[in-house]
């Protein structure tokens, strides 16, 4: 192919032809289907429908998606080279900045980031460049058609140490990996991948794809360290001193989960949205036949909260073949905090949303099995500390629904086995790692933290920018010895 | 990885298994546990370490064939290897010097009060254990228990040996009838028996230390299946314990948690040796 001519033929394009294009959206598995699979939602694009939504981008002066990306992917750049029809060349640009596109372009919320600044969709009849499907195409292509090898420098003779195999540790591993450290990766689970391999269900992130990229890792040398906990199998001082390694960073992400701290809570059949989650992606549950860990199902599934957390929860709920499945939350649609995408996708799939519902008690069986669930109706009053109307309940509205089973998804506190491990590092009120926003810093020497284990529950494309600092600053710390 | 370099059978279904786990041998301290699975498809099931060996970096469990997993693991012998193997998990039990320490181990408990009473002795103190099961036959590591306490009581529920009954009458004569002066009680076994001694000894306000075996996954904090009420408050087993003050732990509570997947466990170990008597 004559790239030059093609190159030259695309760039005559006008901005006012781009803004014509349509934005092509990704085609998805039938609701009616894919609420009793748990194969993955959308399809993805074809070549041909990537090239059109490539062309869509008019090349802003000052590209604000830039900035908007928390690992500040040059985007302009690779979804140019996406137009001109190299999409190899796309996934090489991307891989400059971000390690894990295939995860990013499918569970970053992008409409929070990139495509929120993006200019044309600041514009009032058009839409953003879909920026998070052109990511999620080329990494795909580039796994079925690219030879995905990473250049590593030669190496800088140190060791670090990755506490946590989820987005954060994978993340500063491969960039220091790349840089031309040792790295090692000490995962508690058997299966590396933290969020993205207990948490995240198949339909959303196929685990196929998290192996894919977890390979490109191994193959450019980071080591991998399955079944230890650092805190208990080993602790971080004992990594410095005994285990020899130079530096440690710790992500170990979210930690224990909330409950609601409401009678009957500890009947059978009330999960926290960690547990039922993992036995279902982790351990594999909905596959009945080959996998050990079971799991329960039902009519009536009703999970409370509001999260992309509760979205996973009820999604696989439905899948698990569920009658209905219910999302309870105390405040109104507006306050949701679940990405939009989760949302339509589960209300296409038949999932109810019952809005400014609270519950006050569980009720269960002789056998101390829930069968009912007590709530009360609430309304909004002032705005609370996190800047959303707080929810006050409505005198006399209590009613009862019968229910199988209660998923909770209201947030997690933080996990106590690392911070009370390591002396001299120093934590917040709350218990979770002080790390400085730009460097991962914390107040022990050697010692990085980012993810989770830092901010509270976030998002993985946080916990990989975290990663990402971290990772240039442990280069500085190890080349100059200075803390 | 996590080789069986010793099994031995100890009758009715019980196996001891030595199983290779560096790591985990080097950090075990008494009342911590292990999460292990049988293979790449199986469940992360916990189970208490019965001893470690730091010069042969292995670990000692005791396993039951009760269900589909213990019984693949029963099938298992010495140059196998478990798919996964990780620990040491769980707080250890506080060992110092208290007095006197009664240590109770009922049937299977025994295995895992074996390390806290060795321990208990080595910190000074004057350890009492009593150990019971439904007859002579099922008593399991005497010999070890013997070695790890200045005096063994033994109760069988028929009376085969030791005293006829079961240990909580053997605790109770100890407290009422010898009045022996205890500054702690460590209780091991069924939830059944830690229940009945927890409430014999409440009455006579002896601190009194349980160990409890909730459906886990992680077994780091992160799933909260392990959840037990202790003193109406919610504690994960796995990181908040799994020891706890007998007297404020809600035993009902955890008994009827642990019968959740019963008919799963069952249906699974059917299906399970009908395939097997197949090959």
């Amino acid at each position: 192919m004559d790239k030059n001519a093609n190159t030259s033929r695309q760039n005559s394009l006008e901005t006012k032809e781009r803004l014509k294009i349509k934005k092509h959206e990704m085609r998805c598995q039938p609701p009616e289907e894919r609420r009793h699979n748990f194969k993955e939602v959308p399809y993805g694009y074809s070549p041909e429908e990537a090239v059109e939504e490539a062309k869509r981008c008019i090349r802003c002066k000052k590209p604000y998606c830039i900035e908007g990306c928390p690992v500040n992917i040059d985007i302009p750049a690779f979804v140019k080279l996406i137009e001109e029809g190299d999409f190899l060349g796309a996934a090489k640009k991307i891989k400059e900045n971000n390690s894990l596109p295939a995860i990013c372009g499918r569970v970053c919320p992008q409409e929070d980031q990139c495509e929120k600044v993006c200019t044309i969709g600041k514009r009032k009849d058009t839409l953003s460049v879909a920026i998070g499907n052109l990511e999620r195409f080329v990494a795909d292509y580039e796994s079925k058609y690219g030879d995905i090898h990473i250049e590593t420098n030669k190496g800088k003779g140190k060791k670090i140490a990755v506490v946590g195999g989820g987005p954060a540790g994978l993340t500063v591993a491969g960039d220091l990996c790349k840089m031309g450290y040792s790295v090692s990766i000490f995962e508690a689970l058997h299966e590396i991948g933290g969020v993205l391999m207990y948490g995240i269900p198949e339909f959303r992130l196929p685990k196929e794809i998290l192996l894919r990229e977890l390979k490109v890792l191994e193959d450019m040398g980071v080591e991998i360290f399955t079944n230890e906990v650092i805190g208990k199998t080993i602790t971080v001082d004992e990594l410095f001193n005994e285990r020899g390694y130079s530096a440690v960073f710790i992500g170990t992400g979210a930690g224990t989960p909330k409950f609601l701290n409401i009678p009957g809570e500890e009947l059978n059949g009330v999960y926290s949205a960690n547990e039922f989650l993992t036995r279902v992606n982790l351990m594999r549950a909905y596959n009945k036949s080959e996998y050990d860990t079971p799991i329960k199902c039902g009519k009536t599934l009703v999970v409370f909260g509001a999260g992309n957390t509760a979205m996973d929860a009820v999604r696989t709920g439905l899948r698990l073949g569920y009658d209905d499945a219910i999302i309870f939350y105390r405040r109104s649609r507006k306050e949701m905090t679940a990405r939009l995408e989760e949302v339509h996708h589960a209300e296409e799939e038949g999932v109810k949303f019952e809005f400014l519902i609270n519950p006050i008690r569980f009720i269960g069986d002789e056998n101390h099995n829930v069968t009912a669930v007590e709530c009360e109706r609430m309304e909004l009053g002032e705005p609370d500390e996190s800047g959303r109307r707080r929810p006050i309940p409505i005198k006399g509205s209590e009613f009862i629904t019968p229910i199988d089973a209660a998923v909770i998804a209201i947030g997690t506190n933080v996990n106590p086995i690392v911070p009370s491990s390591t002396p001299g590092m120093s934590l917040n009120k709350w218990g979770y790692i002080i790390a400085d926003e730009n460097t991962g810093k914390t107040t022990k020497k050697g010692v990085f933290a980012g993810g989770d284990i830092v901010t509270g529950a976030a998002t993985v494309i946080l916990a990989m920018g975290a990663g990402k600092k971290a990772a240039v600053a442990i280069d500085k710390y190890l080349e100059t010895g200075i803390w | 990885m996590y080789e069986i370099v010793g099994k031995k059978n100890l009758g009715e279904g019980i196996n001891l298994y030595n199983i290779s786990a560096p790591d985990v041998a080097l950090k075990a301290l008494p009342g911590q546990f292990i999460i292990l699975r049988v293979n790449k498809n199986g469940e992360r099931v916990p189970i208490t370490i019965a001893n470690s060996d730091k010069n042969d970096k292995t670990v000692t469990i005791l396993v039951q064939t009760l269900g589909k997993t213990t019984h693949l693991l029963s099938e298992l012998n010495v140059g196998d290897s478990l798919a996964d193997v990780v620990g040491p998990l769980g707080v250890p039990t506080e060992i110092e010097k208290f007095g006197t320490v009664v240590c109770v181990g009922g049937g299977f408990g025994i295995a895992a009060i074996y390390p806290i009473a060795k321990a208990m002795k080595s910190a000074g103190n004057n350890v009492i254990s009593i150990i019971g099961a439904r007859s002579k036959g099922l008593l399991l590591m005497e010999d070890e228990m013997r070695s790890a306490s200045n005096e063994v009581l033994v109760a069988t529920n028929d009376g085969s040996y030791g005293s006829k009954g079961i240990v909580t009458d053997v605790l109770r004569e100890l407290i009422y009838d010898k009045k022996i002066q205890i500054e702690r009680v460590i209780a091991i076994g069924p939830v059944i028996m830690m229940k009945a001694v927890s409430d014999l000894t409440r009455e006579k306000s002896i601190k009194t230390t349980v160990s409890l075996n909730p459906i886990m996954i992680d077994g780091t904090g992160m799933c909260g299946a392990c959840r037990v009420l202790v003193d109406k408050k919610t504690k994960f087993a796995c990181v908040d314990g799994p020891d706890f003050d007998g007297h404020l732990v809600d035993f009902d509570n955890l008994m009827n948690r642990l019968k959740f997947y019963k008919e799963e466990e069952k249906a699974s170990y059917e299906c399970h040796i009908k395939e097997h008597h197949k090959l």
